[in-house]
């Protein structure tokens, strides 16, 4: 899996907006290749866990129709300036990527 | 004490049966028990029905309290941008379909600790279709849709 999610996490009162992106190609697994007529295997994140100090905050299954380089955006209440973000993703070959960001 | 007879009771019996006692029993809900699996029978499902059942979400209620925001005309299906805000207290999780997709469950996603009834996501469309959202809270499921025209080919005739 390429390198990479970027997250930016920002107190607005306190509730933390979280954005966080991630490098993926989202493969559903539809697409022919032109080359070769075969289909295209699926390749897509399909498990992302958030954690705000640690606790769970966020649990997603995705299915192969989130778009390529996926965009997450979500909210937690109750959160702090300094509190540590994490997201883990998984693909469906195993493929772990993760990222961190403390709130701004 | 509690402990002491759970043990006991774990050791008396085989895992898998265990388990099914347990759910049988109500001490585990069967969504605990696969929470870390992904739920194939619910992504593989080709008709927004079946993905609701995979979900135990079939015969969600119509809710004006669900607010969907995306595009009335997307150029481009491949990447069109969704925002769900659930106004339902105690909303615990949220799924977006789309009807016309060869699969319709797009995501689903799980709140918990303090994380709002909101998420913003870009998702791929097939062609012009309802996008429909399932929100739980409290137990009960809840519904919403809006349609999102797809014009292919992104010159926006």
């Amino acid at each position: 899996m390429a390198e990479g999610m970027k997250i930016r996490a920002t107190l607005q009162g306190d509730v933390a907006d979280v954005k966080a992106l991630m490098n993926h190609i989202m493969e559903t697994g539809l697409r022919k290749d032109a080359n070769t007529g075969k289909l295209i295997p699926a390749h897509f994140i399909n498990h992302v866990v958030a954690t705000l100090n640690g606790k769970t905050v966020l649990e997603a299954q995705w299915g192969a129709a989130v778009a390529k380089n996926p965009f997450l955006g979500f909210r937690v209440k109750g959160a702090k300036a300094g509190d540590k973000i994490v997201i883990n993703a998984v693909d469906n070959h195993g493929e772990k990527m993760s990222g961190e960001s403390a709130i701004v | 004490m509690m402990n002491q007879l759970r043990r006991t009771f774990l050791r008396s019996t085989g895992a898998a049966g265990t388990v099914a006692v347990a759910i049988a029993a109500g001490l585990l809900r069967p969504g605990q028990v696969l929470a870390a699996e992904w739920n194939k029978v619910a992504f593989d499902a080709t008709t927004t029905a079946d993905a609701m059942k995979g979900l135990n979400v079939a015969g969600a209620a119509e809710s004006k309290d669900i607010l969907i925001k995306a595009p009335d005309i997307a150029e481009n299906g491949a990447v069109v941008p969704v925002e769900v805000t659930s106004k339902i207290p105690g909303t615990t999780s949220i799924m977006i379909f789309v009807d016309k997709n060869q699969n319709p469950l797009i995501a689903e996603f799980e709140f918990s600790n303090g994380a709002e009834g909101f998420v913003s996501t870009r998702i791929k469309m097939a062609s012009t279709s309802h996008v429909k959202v399932v929100v739980k809270a409290g137990g009960k499921a809840y519904t919403a849709t809006k349609e999102v025209k797809v014009t292919i080919g992104g010159c926006g005739g």
